[in-house]
């Protein structure tokens, strides 16, 4: 009897996992479908909206801004809302280590936040794949003027000539010194006139094994390290037509060998494992290293820091063959399926806008995208020389995207480490990496 | 012929009524489950069948997949880093296993006799089990640091130079092996001292009668009835270390430049699951590694016929 029971409880529980199987895979196809009937919801809901707009309407708006943002989110929620009375803003803050795992999830669920803040290397993959709602009309109804931004931060955010995002800041890379570790050991400051020579000089001198000081550190950063060496060198990440990587060429290569180098050979960085034991921003926070390749975004965290402020100081990044430095911005966008779409781009526009711009300016969190504002910025930090940032963009370059970048981006560190950590020449991890980085982009058709 | 007559009937009724009863409890029993299994039912079969699904699927961005046939179960044999992560996970459960018995037993045995504080004593040994792994994770982040830690410093004292515990390949497992086996003595050690209280003292009298000492109780007296306890808890320890994952998220991390010598079968499986987006070939790790775990539970229960000693 109990036999036969559990033999039919099995029975029937494979006949629902058949049935469930089925449903999820006839989805694909369906797919389509449900959305338009998702859509024709949205419309009938947006005309009941229209005519009733005294109903409040919540807007999320998800972001990693952080702790520099402790101010400024507050500020743009405040007033957005007071000339618009009838939404209410929601932010939703997540760190930047966990932020692409948590809007994945919410694509997977067809729960977006209505507006939120997307980055170069994913974009084509959420706008090729139907998830961000197209700007072009929209744009044109309201007549608003993308070229209150730079080109570059537009084209960025634009996928098959379609503008899907509002640029709303870039950032370039510095050199962030520690004045104290420089006087103490009365060497000259960083500026713009330097080369990798001069910088490699300077750190050997600054380096100092019984104090547990070192030069530089050589940590392992693409956007704030390597890519910008390899710029330097004359060498590419990937291809213009994003169908090979530049990896294995000698510019390329001798890009990387800088950073390898400045731990290996020329002993002026601490090594790879110490960096991972301690993270190299905090080695530069406590004093322990004295120059440090960093974003403009840095620039109130370390002049906020106790330790830092009355010693902190930026320049340009040194040349190798040429002058470069990578350029990224990110964006604002809105969510294909919002159930607010009237409302989202409402609170788009006012992301865009010069007042926002303004507020960014004022806590200096970044460098505001609206094009005029960027002064203010500079002059948020008088004490720093942030023009720098803005001067390197006459020689910037994009930060290199395709249309699945984690795909070949989550394998440097796989690869590339083992250079850093002196398993591996420069050559072979290289070589390597642009053997597995082709495959990857050889898939993506 | 009459008699047989008269007997059938009675006893077809009566098999009836038996049959009839026993069905009307079988229901009640069955109800009375019923909200318990179609929670497993729900969150535990159904996951592990959909698991099984996808395994044989392709995934592209946003859960978009499609049926692949064994292919993934080919790729399986060719992955040279699920080979990696098998050897990491044996050596996790080969060292973290016997050394986890061995000072629960310890501990257990300790606070099973007559002391002073004795309650203080069983608090600090299970507070590493109500402790967060998070929390774990960080403060022992700190003691090994290679720099500024405070295990190196102790042993600077001994003029050691302490290696770089969680960013060297050869020491990183053994950090890790170190931190799980003082986070899981605490609950075994708890599940071995009920155990223990459950041995009736006349078998200690008995012995002290004959003139046993003490460490003579313990291998012939205490180990013996405590088997069918040490089994248990190794049946349970063994599958737990089977599917470490935690302590690596959270201490070494899928960017470290030795996370190729840390990673479990586990880790690997989040990599290419959520960081990868190969849900299709993550599910196929899952299952191979349930298939294992199944296979060495077994092999366990068919062996415990020659040391697990039942009362």
């Amino acid at each position: 009897m109990k036999r036969m029971f559990m033999v039919t409880l099995l029975a029937f529980m494979v006949m629902m996992a058949g049935c469930s199987g089925g449903s999820t895979s006839s989805n694909e196809g369906g797919n389509a479908s449900s959305t338009d009937s998702k859509t024709t919801d949205t419309n009938t809901s947006k005309e009941t909206k229209a005519s009733d707009s005294k109903e409040k309407v919540k807007i999320t708006y998800a972001g990693w801004g952080a702790s520099p943002y402790k101010e400024a989110y507050p500020m743009i929620k405040e007033a957005f809302e007071k000339t618009h009375p009838n939404i209410e803003i929601e932010i939703q803050d997540t760190p930047n280590k966990q932020y692409w795992q948590k809007i994945e999830t919410a694509a997977n669920g067809d729960n977006l936040p209505d507006v939120f803040w997307m980055n170069g290397p994913r974009f084509i993959q959420y706008a090729a794949n139907d998830m961000l709602m197209p700007l072009g009309d929209l744009i044109k109804q309201d007549n608003y003027d993308m070229n209150n931004y730079p080109k570059s931060l537009v084209d960025l955010y634009s996928y098959n000539g379609e503008s899907y995002g509002i640029p709303k800041d870039f950032d370039t890379i510095g050199v962030w010194y520690n004045k104290a570790l420089f006087d103490e050991k009365k060497v000259e400051y960083p500026n713009a006139t330097w080369d990798w020579n001069k910088m490699i000089e300077a750190a050997q001198k600054l380096t100092d094994p019984t104090k547990g000081v070192w030069g530089i550190a050589a940590g392992f950063d693409s956007q704030g390290g390597y890519y910008n060496t390899i710029y330097q060198s004359g060498g590419y990440i990937i291809s213009d037509d994003k169908k090979s990587s530049g990896y294995d060429k000698p510019e390329a290569i001798e890009g990387l060998r800088f950073w390898v180098d400045l731990i290996n050979k020329y002993k002026v960085s601490p090594t790879m494992a110490q960096m991972t034991d301690t993270e190299p921003l905090n080695l530069f926070t406590s004093g322990k290293v004295a120059m440090l390749w960093e974003g403009s975004w840095n620039a109130v965290e370390f002049s906020s820091n106790d330790y830092l402020k009355d010693k902190i100081g930026v320049a340009a990044l040194p040349k190798g063959k040429e002058q470069s430095v990578v350029i990224h911005g990110l964006g604002h966008v809105m969510a294909k399926n919002t159930k607010h779409p009237k409302e989202a781009w409402e609170f788009l526009k006012f992301l865009g806008s010069k007042e926002v711009a303004d507020i960014h300016t004022k806590t200096g969190v970044a460098i505001p995208a609206f094009n005029g504002t960027q002064e203010a910025w500079v002059k948020s930090k008088p004490d720093l020389d942030l023009q720098i940032f803005i001067d390197q963009l006459a020689y910037s370059k994009p930060y290199p995207v395709s249309r699945y970048t984690a795909k070949w981006s989550s394998l440097e560190p796989d690869i590339l480490k083992k250079a850093w950590a002196g398993e591996v020449s420069v050559e072979d991890a290289a070589k390597e990496m642009a053997a597995k980085m082709n495959e990857a982009l050889a898939a993506e058709k | 012929m009459q008699m047989e007559t008269q007997i059938k009937p009675k006893q077809r009724m009566k098999r009836s009524r038996i049959n009839r009863l026993k069905y009307g409890e079988y229901l009640w029993g069955y109800l009375f489950i019923a909200p318990f299994f179609l929670g497993i039912a729900v969150f535990y079969i159904w996951p592990v069948l959909q698991t099984f699904y996808f395994s044989f699927t392709e995934w592209g961005a946003f859960n978009k997949y499609s049926w692949s046939g064994i292919d993934n179960y080919t790729k399986l044999a060719s992955d040279k880093s699920l080979m990696h992560a098998f050897q990491n996970t044996l050596q996790f459960v080969i060292c973290s296993v016997p050394l986890t018995i061995i000072f629960s037993i310890i501990a257990a045995t300790l606070l099973n006799q007559k002391v002073r504080g004795l309650t203080l004593y069983r608090t600090l040994y299970f507070l590493p089990v109500v402790t967060m792994p998070a929390a774990v994770s960080i403060v022992w982040k700190w003691l090994y640091n290679g720099d500024y830690g405070l295990i190196n410093y102790v042993l600077s004292f001994f003029h050691i130079k302490g290696p770089t515990w969680l960013s060297s390949a050869d020491f990183v497992m053994y950090a890790i092996i170190i931190v799980a086996v003082w986070m899981s003595i605490g609950n075994n050690m708890i599940i071995l001292l009920s155990g223990l209280q459950g041995i009736s003292s006349s078998y200690y009298e008995a012995a002290e009668i004959d003139g046993a000492r003490p460490l003579y109780k313990f291998i012939h007296i205490t180990i013996p009835l405590l088997t069918p306890t040490i089994f248990f808890v190794t049946v349970m320890q063994l599958i737990s270390a089977f599917q470490m994952f935690d302590l690596i998220f959270m201490m070494i991390g899928d960017k470290s430049m030795v996370i190729q010598s840390a990673q479990t079968v586990v880790f690997l499986f989040y990599k290419y699951a959520f960081i990868d987006n190969a849900k299709g070939y993550a599910s196929t790790i899952a299952i191979v590694l349930l298939v294992i775990i199944m296979v060495v539970t077994a092999i366990q229960m068919k062996l415990q016929k020659k040391w697990v000693h039942y009362e």
